[in-house]
């Protein structure tokens, strides 16, 4: 097998010793950086990116690709142990891994973690690996029409969810897209929605700001609330005896979860519109939506977590199929990553597979070992995080708060969106209190900015007319089992709700 | 005795320090991280040569604090444009920026701002654009292609980076010339349009060379007229507008500008830092292999310039129907 030969040739390169140390520097480097709220692999690699001019170009690019890897593991940590999205990439996991380490079981929460992110980049990495070329060609097919539809599925993928309010999630739905829409229109340049003609809002909603705010200090104030000021400590113990349960759990429970991450997070990453954000959220929606106790979701379901952990990884390696074969970034970090290569002198393209093979199957190689890399260094620092979460509540709420400032601040460096995340805080604690689900708003603000222009463009492709969504042959299926997921609820009410009154 | 000798040393460092003002001032240097802002969001033409700039300043270390690039791609660059007009710290905000630097205030006069109150620093260069359509259309001069355009009869599809930027005016001048009807998609950057083009989602764009460079390799896209005043070295196969007989050129402004209030010492330093980096070896390639096109000017040359391009893009919106 030639692929296999060039593999092995890429593999042995990242293990000389200059690569191999490298890997271990980036991997822990990004872990670290991911874990810390606000900061994502995107800071990391953009910090770190000068640094790569001391080593040649290929281990340059290994280099960056293990902060990568390991800014995506490193993003669970905070998500898990303090409730605050490490970064974008990571919102998901807050969903189940929170409530686990509320229930004392942030160990499992965080091994979970690490195992779905393993076999997420691994199955990444083997699809990849065989079908690079193929799956460039399928990110091509998909045009606005396809991609609007693969949107409307992931909104239909939180709607369609049985057990919770269904007006109460279309209305977070619909405040999520209310703030999705402030900035600028994209199809007219102009101006919307500048709420109260404040300069701040013209950057529009940063997704980070209200993921922080909801998640962040919004869960600050609620479990103020709920303890009434009690002094409280969450009970964490973790050994390595513990971390072998917690994988055997993690894997009874969790398979599900990291296999339909593993494999939809890498097709929604390769997609050079979407990105390991909207790939996690996806995930965690299509695997709550195929269980068979959707209920104990957002309860602490170690699936919740496998979910969206696997989904980032296999997506952040999916986003670098676009960067590699087509010169087009598929998240923001690959479109720094794409930056460092223009200056090394590479022409990221079709043409890159064949006039720079060394390089990319150097790449490719790196791929495997960051990521083996990864797994190993993370669980080895799991008895640490744990051992922050021993801190008594009143130590650990300001540190929440602090973290939160600097992560919101970090975004965009400015003193509005401080402002701003607080007033989500805020406004997320009252919204929990009447048992409003915050999550969908969550992906509405971060699906809202991809559905709506696609949804244009492909209108303005067809002339006005809605059925392009259909007679496509990709957009089509899509958008008809969106429908369907979307009448599901309807449909089951009808079925119930008739013979109720015959009784 | 240690005491006395620790303040005596202070002291000295202190007077020397107060006369040392006068030369500090003649030699201007940043005092914290200098906010690079890049007037489009990541991954486009003009991000590629912010970052490719702040990469070369950072490998030769020829700032004494980094320049960190911040994208503000908002409103075609409204978002950047107000954040340089209201900065509190003038002397470390310098801007990168393309045609939507004359475009976007005349576009959108409710903001507010007047570029002449801006600080020139340097043309970097000019990107010139390119007409391409993909290789399985089979058209390849432009003369099959206008035809192609009036057969479709208004479904021929263009894609662009948005109504009043750079592709668009190019897009319309065409259409106006050969009176031809086009349905015009926008898109949020250069490189999202080259990428619906190759998968066929549009059938022509107009973009800079640097981002078709990749499909325009491997044979995906072909370039068939080209908007420069001539014929660019790497593409001398490609005809130009005005040898079709049309007296129009048009090209991407690849410049560097400071907010308004700076002061001159900092404008000077800045002006010396990317003069540096425009003689760089680094940019020198870039420039050859991205096809880019020198045009450097003094910073009074730049503010004609200025003038002269906000006549014109005045009148080319109009002709647009802005």
């Amino acid at each position: 097998m030639d692929i296999l030969g060039h593999l092995a040739d890429g593999m042995l390169l990242s293990i000389q010793p200059l690569n191999l140390l490298l890997i271990t520097i980036g991997v822990t480097v990004g872990l670290f950086i991911g874990a810390m709220p606000g900061l994502g692999s995107v800071n990391g690699v953009a910090i770190l990116l000068p640094v790569t001019f001391l080593v040649p170009p290929g281990s340059a690019i290994i280099f960056l690709a293990a902060i990568y890897y390991g800014a995506m593991y490193g993003g669970a940590i905070s998500s898990v142990t303090l409730g605050i999205p490490g970064a974008s990439t990571a919102v998901a996991t807050t969903f189940d891994g929170r409530p686990l380490a509320l229930q004392g079981r942030a160990g499992l929460a965080l091994v979970c973690a690490a195992i779905a992110s393993f076999i997420g980049g691994t199955v990444a990495n083997i699809l990849f690996t065989l079908f690079a070329p193929l799956l460039a060609s399928v990110a091509l097919s998909f045009g606005p029409p396809e991609i609007f539809a693969l949107m409307l599925l992931a909104f239909a993928t939180f709607v369609g969810l049985g057990g919770d309010d269904i007006p109460k999630t279309i209305l977070s739905i619909c405040m999520g897209l209310v703030f999705a829409a402030v900035g600028f229109d994209q199809v007219s340049g102009a101006p919307r929605l500048i709420l109260f003609n404040i300069n701040g809002f013209l950057h529009g909603i940063n997704f980070l700001v209200l993921a922080i705010g909801v998640y962040g200090i919004g869960e600050m104030l609620w479990t103020i609330y709920s303890t009434r000021g009690e002094i409280t400590s969450t009970k964490a113990e973790i050994s390595a005896a513990q971390i072998g349960r917690d994988a055997k759990e993690c894997m009874q429970r969790g398979w599900k979860g990291t296999t339909i991450g593993s494999l939809l997070g890498f097709f929604v990453g390769v997609l050079p519109a979407a990105g390991a954000t909207p790939g996690s959220l996806m995930s965690y929606g299509v695997t709550k939506m195929l269980s068979k106790n959707p209920k104990e979701f957002g309860k602490g379901h170690p699936a919740g977590v496998c979910a969206p952990e696997a989904a980032n990884n296999s997506a952040s390696t999916g986003a670098m199929l676009p960067m590699l074969t087509l010169g087009i970034p598929g998240s923001p970090t690959t479109a720094v990553l794409l930056g460092g290569m223009v200056i090394w002198g590479l022409t990221p393209g079709p043409r890159l597979f064949v006039e720079q093979s060394d390089f990319v199957w150097g790449l490719i190689g790196s791929f495997y070992v960051s990521n083996l890399a990864a797994v190993i260094i993370n669980l080895a620092f799991i008895p640490l995080f744990i051992w922050m979460l021993r801190m008594p509540f009143t130590v650990l709420a300001p540190l929440i708060f602090v973290l939160s400032v600097i992560g919101g601040y970090a975004a965009m460096r400015d003193m509005h969106d401080l402002w701003l995340m607080v007033a989500f805080g805020a406004g997320a604690f009252f919204l929990r209190r009447f048992d409003y689900p915050l999550a969908p708003a969550v992906l509405a603000i971060v699906l809202g900015p991809i559905a709506e222009p696609t949804l244009r463009q492909s209108l303005l492709l067809s002339s006005g007319d809605p059925t392009i969504f259909v007679t496509r042959p990709v957009a089509g299926p899509i958008t008809v089992i969106a429908i369907v997921l979307i009448l599901l609820p309807a449909l089951k009410f009808f079925r119930k709700g008739k013979p109720a009154p015959a009784e | 005795m240690e005491l006395s000798k620790r303040m005596f040393i202070g002291l000295a460092g202190a007077a020397m320090a107060t006369t040392m003002i006068p030369a500090a001032a003649m030699a201007w240097e940043p005092k914290k991280p200098i906010d690079f802002v890049i007037m489009a969001g990541p991954g486009g033409g003009a991000d590629q040569i912010a970052r490719f700039l702040q990469s070369v300043a950072e490998k030769k270390d020829m700032t004494n604090r980094p320049l960190v690039p911040n994208n503000k791609g908002g409103g075609s660059g409204a978002e950047a444009l107000i954040a340089l007009a209201t900065t509190n710290d003038p002397d470390h905000t310098i801007l990168v920026t393309l045609n939507s630097f004359f475009t976007t205030p005349l576009r959108q006069s409710n903001l507010g701002i007047d570029i002449q109150t801006f600080t020139p620093i340097a043309m970097m260069a000019v990107d010139p654009f390119v007409l391409w359509v993909h290789k399985d259309s089979g058209i390849t001069t432009f003369e099959e292609w206008v035809d192609t355009v009036k057969g479709m009869d208004g479904e021929y599809v263009m894609g662009g980076t948005g109504k009043g930027q750079e592709d668009s005016i190019v897009i319309a001048y065409l259409s106006g010339a050969y009176d031809l009807k086009i349905k015009y998609i926008p898109y949020d950057g250069g490189g999202a349009v080259a990428k619906d083009l190759a998968g066929q989602q549009i059938m022509a764009t107009v973009n800079n060379p640097a981002e078709a460079k990749g499909f325009y390799a491997n044979g995906d896209f072909v370039p068939l007229l080209s908007f420069s005043d001539e014929r660019s070295e790497n593409f001398p196969d490609v005809p130009t507008l005005k040898e079709k007989g049309h007296d129009f050129s048009y090209n991407n402004q690849r410049a560097v500008v400071g907010a308004p209030g700076m002061s001159e010492e900092a404008a000077a330093y800045y002006q010396t830092l990317f003069k540096d980096i425009y003689d760089t070896e680094e940019w020198q390639g870039y420039m050859a292999s991205e096809s880019l096109a020198p045009l450097w000017m003094t910073p009074e040359e730049t503010r004609e310039f200025w003038k002269v391009q906000v006549a014109r893009h005045q009148e080319l919106l109009v002709a647009m129907g802005e």
